[in-house]
């Protein structure tokens, strides 16, 4: 074999599976999820959801470990090279940016995010968020806690708090990436996963016993909470906004598309099974998102708040941050819950935030030959910068918002439609199919080949064109605005700044002569 | 809470529990990786050497 040994691996095959789990389980399992089913027919939400995990999610994501290990086992981690030894073409390396411009571009905001987590378990701890009932003391403190009345208004004197927070957040990450796949990551996230579980089940447990915690409005029970959640409304079923809606998270649920999974599944051995793996990983996402956020979130903020508070406040943030700290504060030892929710919702943000750097570092170290701690360095240089903008820029989240619509969302769906192309079309699915099953202990049914490549590309240009048709409109009308201009040009220029960086990293290929004599 | 709610519920946490359990059976009860096989920590170079700096 040619080409640079492979220096980093996974050292057990938990470990692995619990790191690309914990890539997928993040804020979206306990927070948009139930606001998309309880907005989307409820329990008939579940019929699309599930028809797309088997359609999209599995599949996609079978693709990209199969990918991932495949040009692992050929000397390459980074998505420019993985797509060079998939599609053996000089432009291929280019479509690569895209696997890196979206972790990198994802994490400058969601690191933001996480710190906001890690800010709200603390003031739990100490008891500074038990703000009395009313929800427009919540409303005060998060918007003073991330500054969304005006642009810069973090960087004034005594409103910087969050700035410890995010500082933490970021030296955590990048300390955790410098020790590397095994001793970092994959040793990080075989904690993290187990005790995020745990602090689920306490709330979720503390949740299902409520009964109906004020006698004077009865019809506020666990029992009709859940109902809120799960009653069908099979009418919605006919409606392409459900049907998108369901793709849609299952798609950014699973982290398919993200860069993440090929990077991660670079770093497996020609031997080790990727198809046992990639429906663990994906069976354990599934876990934390319909058996845990799924009954927590929606039942909670029903018993204690009611249908009408609920109505029109299913945003992420609104559930996450508003709504959810006025139900802690109603329930019985809500401190303590409240600190192991957010904790929990920690821990998720930081396994899912460790996987977009390690691409990106993948890249910087067999692109460009740095070192680690160089590679660190650079990296953590290039997400403060893009951190520091979206945390200035923080008047009603419009930059947060601006790059999570066309990166975050766009710019995904994109990637996957590129990746399922390479694997069905240019890969080859009987190619794929005989790869996938080098050391599998378990079988992938033919069709699921068929699958990608007939009816999942032509899934992701529905979602695309639905997206597209949906929300794009007003993100473009949205573009009149500077702060969101600047953000789509600060995206762009991290991409033109990648795309130079992988034509260099493709000279120095070349001239090392690493695409030559690949094993076929 | 409805009937078709209730059935809706069990069904979709039950299935994703028994997907859930099925793999984590397979992944736990296979056998265990052959030692010359495993890559330890130790062996792992973060591309950090001596002649950093």
């Amino acid at each position: 074999m040619s080409g640079k040994p492979q220096v980093e691996q996974f050292a057990t095959r938990i470990g692995v599976i619990l790191a690309v789990a914990g890539s997928a389980v993040g804020l979206g399992n306990f927070l948009r999820f139930p606001g998309q089913a309880a907005q989307n027919g409820g329990g008939a939400f579940m019929i699309p959801y599930f028809v797309a995990l088997l359609l999209l999610g599995i599949p996609l994501g079978w693709a990209e470990w199969t990918m991932g290990r495949y040009a692992g086992t050929r000397g390459f981690n980074s998505a420019p090279g993985i797509f060079s030894v998939i599609w053996p073409h000089r432009f291929a390396k280019y479509f690569g940016s895209i696997a890196l411009l979206i972790p990198l571009v994802i994490y400058m905001y969601y690191v933001v995010i996480e710190a906001w987590c890690l800010g709200y378990a603390w003031y739990y701890l100490t008891g500074d968020l038990m703000l009395g009932a009313g929800t427009e003391k919540y409303d005060t403190f998060f918007n003073s806690f991330v500054g969304t009345h005006k642009d810069g208004f973090l960087y004034e004197g005594g409103h910087g708090q969050v700035f410890y927070f995010i500082l933490m957040t970021f030296i955590l990450n990048f300390i955790l990436i410098y020790q590397g796949i095994s001793k970092g990551i994959e040793t990080f996230c075989s904690y993290a996963m187990p005790v995020m579980a745990v602090c689920a089940l306490c709330v979720l447990v503390r949740v299902l016993t409520l009964g109906t915690p004020d006698p004077a409005r009865p019809d506020q029970n666990v029992l009709n909470g859940l109902g809120f959640m799960w009653n069908p409304d099979f009418s919605q079923i006919f409606n392409p906004k459900t049907w998108l809606a369901a793709a849609g998270q299952i798609f950014f649920s699973l982290s398919v598309g993200f860069g993440v999974i090929i990077n991660y599944a670079s770093y497996l051995k020609k031997k080790d099974d990727v198809v046992l793996s990639g429906l663990t990983a994906n069976s354990m996402n599934e876990f934390f998102e319909v058996c845990l956020g799924g009954l927590i979130t929606i039942p909670a903020a029903f018993v204690f708040l009611g249908a009408t508070a609920l109505v029109g406040n299913f945003g992420t943030f609104d559930l996450g941050f508003k709504t959810l700290p006025n139900v802690f504060d109603a329930m019985p030892a809500g401190r303590l819950f409240g600190f192991l929710w957010f904790f929990m919702l920690f821990l998720a943000a930081i396994t899912s935030s460790l996987s977009m750097l390690q691409p990106v570092i993948a890249f910087f170290e067999e692109g460009l030959g740095l070192k680690r701690h160089a590679s660190v360095a650079f990296l953590m240089l290039i997400t403060a910068i893009g951190s520091g903008f979206v945390v200035y820029f923080s008047k009603g989240m419009l930059a947060l918002d601006t790059l999570d619509f066309w990166i975050g969302t766009m710019a995904i769906v994109v990637l996957a439609l590129v990746q399922s192309v390479l694997y069905a079309w240019i890969f080859g699915i009987q190619r794929g199919h005989r790869e996938a099953h080098h050391g599998a202990h378990l079988r992938i049914p033919w069709f699921i080949q068929l699958t990608l490549k007939y009816i999942t590309p032509l899934f992701l240009i529905g979602i695309f064109v639905g997206v597209c048709w949906t929300q794009g409109p007003a993100y473009l009308t949205a573009l009149s605005q500077p702060v969101a201009l600047m953000a789509v040009a600060f995206a762009s220029l991290v991409w033109i700044f990648l795309l130079i960086l992988i034509h260099i990293a493709g000279r120095r290929w070349e001239a090392e002569g690493r695409f030559k004599n690949l094993e076929p | 809470m409805t009937t078709l709610g209730w059935i809706v519920m069990i069904l979709s946490v039950g299935s994703v529990l028994a997907l859930n359990a099925f793999c984590l059976y397979r992944v736990l009860t296979l056998p265990p990786v052959e030692v010359d096989n495993l890559t330890s920590p130790l062996e792992i170079d973060t591309g950090d050497t001596k002649d950093a700096d």
